[in-house]
């Protein structure tokens, strides 16, 4: 395609080709899905649609992730939007016999809220769903990950169309600037500075980089995003690309999530079909291209450094950023990095403009935020919420609440670098700033839900045994620091804790955090503090069992 | 480092301790501090090296614009009206923990026990985990980066990271060389013992000889 006209004519000529009151059945294959088995609800749709001779009077659609993972596997009939839960093969002769066919509802396979029985047909109608802002995941169960057309009845690549097109790429900037993107993989950077940075840096080349490595214990929103909607993602990378003026992008994403790999290989090729990639995109004159890397494997990839020396084939070891990476980064080369969540709100913005955009959320977080629930929680899934919900709406609003008929004890947020927070801060809102204060920083969106069963000295070691064997191991406060802690805390745990303890604990935690290398480092004590700061108390209960011995026995 | 393409260098004022020392701008503060005879320990620098900035003893304080942060002395590049101070409650105890980490590992090492006198390090704070290699890496890196050879290099990751000769290679390459040895800070010997181990073990089972 070499002209917008020609982009609209194409978008155009794919809808007419589609009636909307046709069924379409949109079966969730994401990776909670398929771990169900969605594979064979998936086979069972198709089958009973070849035997009932149906193929051109319904439609199927196997998507990304819906988000409720808890209730997979999920299949969707529009044009009514009816939403199954927990589908098995057995009930899909009666889908199509009685949903698809007769229009009418299964009760048995909708959703019953599980304290006041009510029933809920609708998607929308879910509490689950109910009570969420999905501006990126909306899109996915109108998606089939594999069908750029798919993306394109959506509105896709119309933001890319404008920006080449219509807007100079200092004004793109411009409007990412006004927006207020933050980044979403933990930091909380503005994205418009760090794209400015790169795009008043030295040099002629220039590199953009989608962080898909999300290895935040407990974070599985960005693969269900990129997994369901690759398009949206890249699609905000051509467009950032083409405000700091690069010409080659890289996709860092895991060896171990295939169908993501295969995914993004699918979108790129198709995008590279249709003139949205490559030389010449639409006709602008703006080139290019991306290449797709694999991790190898260890948590600290994700950082932002050690996943830029990763990509030029060096161990993904950190390395200081007192000269930031948008200066020099990928082979000395200015380079964005930014995570999969921050590029997909990029075509948002620009399609809907930053006025709209930064009318959601809070003075300082801008937009929607995707937050992946786990833990002891009712809802299991991937939501998403306008910045400033509270974290009370979030667990019991959309996360149903505390399975057993337990009581909360804390939330944790960002996993292995992040913090707790305790009940009675509840109402605490998701915003970037107001959670840092509160020593729990919002990390990537991962959100693992305690109840009072919970030890959080298990949990703070937990943690730093993670990163005991994820950290790269180069500098010495980092790795000997995490050691030591870790040997303090399994003391603690144990029953073995001295008095003294928690104090040594802080004092290392001061040193890892004062003189490490690079983030893990310096924040892998976060977790660990705060829940000093809020259960204290847990710790030295741990530490007095052991000088009276008869407690000990108990 | 990275500048040494850029051969117009220009001079700037800088101040380190108190006094003010004149150095060429992009040289890192710990160059900037032997050219003015100010003393910073280091553990994992060698001059014929790139800047590592792994085992952190050269943290040291600067102030930028009113902005005070701890950073490598090592890696940090000095840039016009940066002060720096090279000891400090804060720098002493980070230098302080630091040797307590390694002194763990090699108790006995003469240059770790210079250091924890001047700092006031207690060798027995932390339990005894005796490797001998605290893992500054001047061995592995000196064989890539100085004899090209990369026979000794650095396996698995965080509490597990051990050096390791690459049997084939060592068997080799490293006879007639072993100028790594005297590099090490602690002792050669783990070196010493990697070494023979890995040169053994390649000659019982010369097809299959692995690292492990």
């Amino acid at each position: 395609m070499n002209s917008a006209s020609e982009l609209e004519e194409l978008r155009k000529g794919i809808l007419s080709k589609r009636d909307p009151d046709k069924p379409c059945i949109a079966i969730c294959a994401g990776m909670g899905c398929l771990g169900l088995d969605n594979g064979r609800v998936i086979s069972a749709f198709e089958k009973e649609i070849d035997k009932k001779k149906l193929k051109i009077k319904v439609d199927i659609r196997t998507t990304g992730c819906h988000g409720y993972c808890e209730k997979g596997p999920l299949v969707v009939i529009y044009p009514e939007e009816i939403c199954y839960v927990e589908v098995t093969p057995k009930d899909v002769p009666e889908i199509i016999s009685q949903t698809v066919l007769r229009k009418k509802v299964i009760d048995r396979l909708i959703y019953t809220d599980p304290d006041t029985g009510e029933k809920a047909a609708h998607q929308s109608e879910i509490p689950f769903y109910k009570n969420q802002m999905r501006h990126l995941m909306g899109n996915n169960t109108k998606i089939d990950p594999r069908s750029i057309d798919d993306y394109l009845a959506v509105g896709g690549y119309s933001a890319l169309s404008k920006s080449l097109l219509e807007m100079s790429p200092k004004k793109v900037l411009d409007e990412i600037k006004k927006a207020e993107l933050r980044g979403r993989g933990g930091g909380g950077f503005l994205a418009g500075r760090k794209w400015e940075t790169a795009r008043n840096a030295p040099g002629k080349e220039k590199y953009v980089i989608v962080n898909s490595h999300e290895g935040e214990l407990g974070a599985f929103m960005d693969r269900a995003l990129f997994t369901g909607n690759p398009h949206s993602v890249l699609e905000g990378l051509i467009i950032g690309a083409y405000a700091i003026g690069s010409h080659q992008g890289f996709i860092y994403t895991r060896h171990d999530t295939p169908q993501l790999k295969s995914n993004i290989d699918m979108a790129l090729a198709q995008a590279e079909e249709y003139g949205l990639l490559g030389e010449n995109i639409l006709g602008s004159g703006f080139n290019f291209h991306v290449e797709v890397h694999l991790d190898i494997g260890i948590f600290v990839s994700g950082e932002s450094s050690a996943l830029m020396r990763s990509i030029e084939g060096n161990a993904p070891e950190p390395r200081p950023k007192y000269i930031h990476t948008s200066v020099k980064g990928i082979r000395k080369k200015p380079s964005v990095l930014n995570n999969v969540e921050t590029w997909a709100n990029v075509p948002l913005i620009i399609d809907k403009g930053s006025e709209w955009y930064a009318r959601t959320g809070t003075e300082r977080s801008k937009g929607t935020k995707l937050v992946s629930l786990s833990g002891n929680i009712v809802n299991t899934g991937v939501a998403e919420v306008p910045f400033g919900t509270t974290i009370r709406e979030i667990v019991y609003g959309i996360g149903g609440g505390i399975p057993n008929g337990k009581k909360l004890k804390a939330v944790h947020f960002g996993g292995p670098m992040g913090g707790s927070i305790p009940e009675s801060l509840l109402d605490a809102p998701l915003d970037f700033d107001e959670l840092s204060k509160l020593g729990a920083s919002i990390g990537a969106g991962s959100m693992l839900v305690l109840d009072e069963d919970t030890s959080m000295v298990d949990v703070a070691r937990y943690f730093l045994d993670f990163l005991s064997n994820e950290s790269c191991g180069k500098c010495v406060p980092c790795r000997e620091g995490i050691r030591q802690m870790l040997r303090i805390l399994t003391n603690i745990r144990d029953g073995k804790g001295r008095e003294g303890d928690i104090e040594l604990l802080e004092e290392i935690s001061e040193v890892t955090g004062a003189a490490s290398l690079c983030a893990l480092g310096k924040t892998a004590a976060d977790p660990l503090l705060s829940t000093l700061r809020y259960f204290k108390d847990e710790y030295e209960a741990n530490i007095e069992k052991v000088k009276s011995p008869a407690e000990k026995r108990e | 480092m990275i500048m040494g393409k850029q051969k117009k260098t220009k001079e700037i004022i800088i101040q380190i301790d108190g006094k003010e020392v004149k150095v060429a701008e992009g040289m890192t503060i710990l160059e900037a501090a032997q050219s003015a005879n100010i003393f910073i320990p280091t553990l994992c620098h060698h001059e014929k090296l790139e800047p590592y900035g792994a085992c952190r003893i050269c943290t040291v304080e600067v102030e930028v614009r009113g902005w005070t942060s701890l950073v490598a002395a090592c890696l940090y590049p000095v840039e016009k009206d940066l002060i720096v101070r090279t000891r400090s409650g804060k720098v002493d105890k980070i230098r302080k923990m630091i040797l307590e980490f390694l002194l763990a590992h090699a108790p006995y090492s003469p240059r770790l026990q210079d250091l924890a006198q001047e700092y006031g390090a207690d060798r027995d704070r932390f339990e005894k985990e005796s490797s001998f290699c605290i893992l500054c890496g001047l061995c592995v890196r000196y064989c890539a980066e100085v004899k090209k050879k990369n026979a000794v290099g650095f396996v698995d990751c965080g509490a597990r990271r051990e050096i390791r000769f690459i049997p084939e290679i060592a068997a080799k390459a490293c006879v007639n060389c072993k100028e790594c040895f005297e590099l090490c800070p602690t002792s050669y010997l783990q070196a010493a013992f990697v070494l023979a181990e890995s040169l053994t073990f390649s000659k019982d089972t010369p097809s299959t000889a692995s690292t492990k």
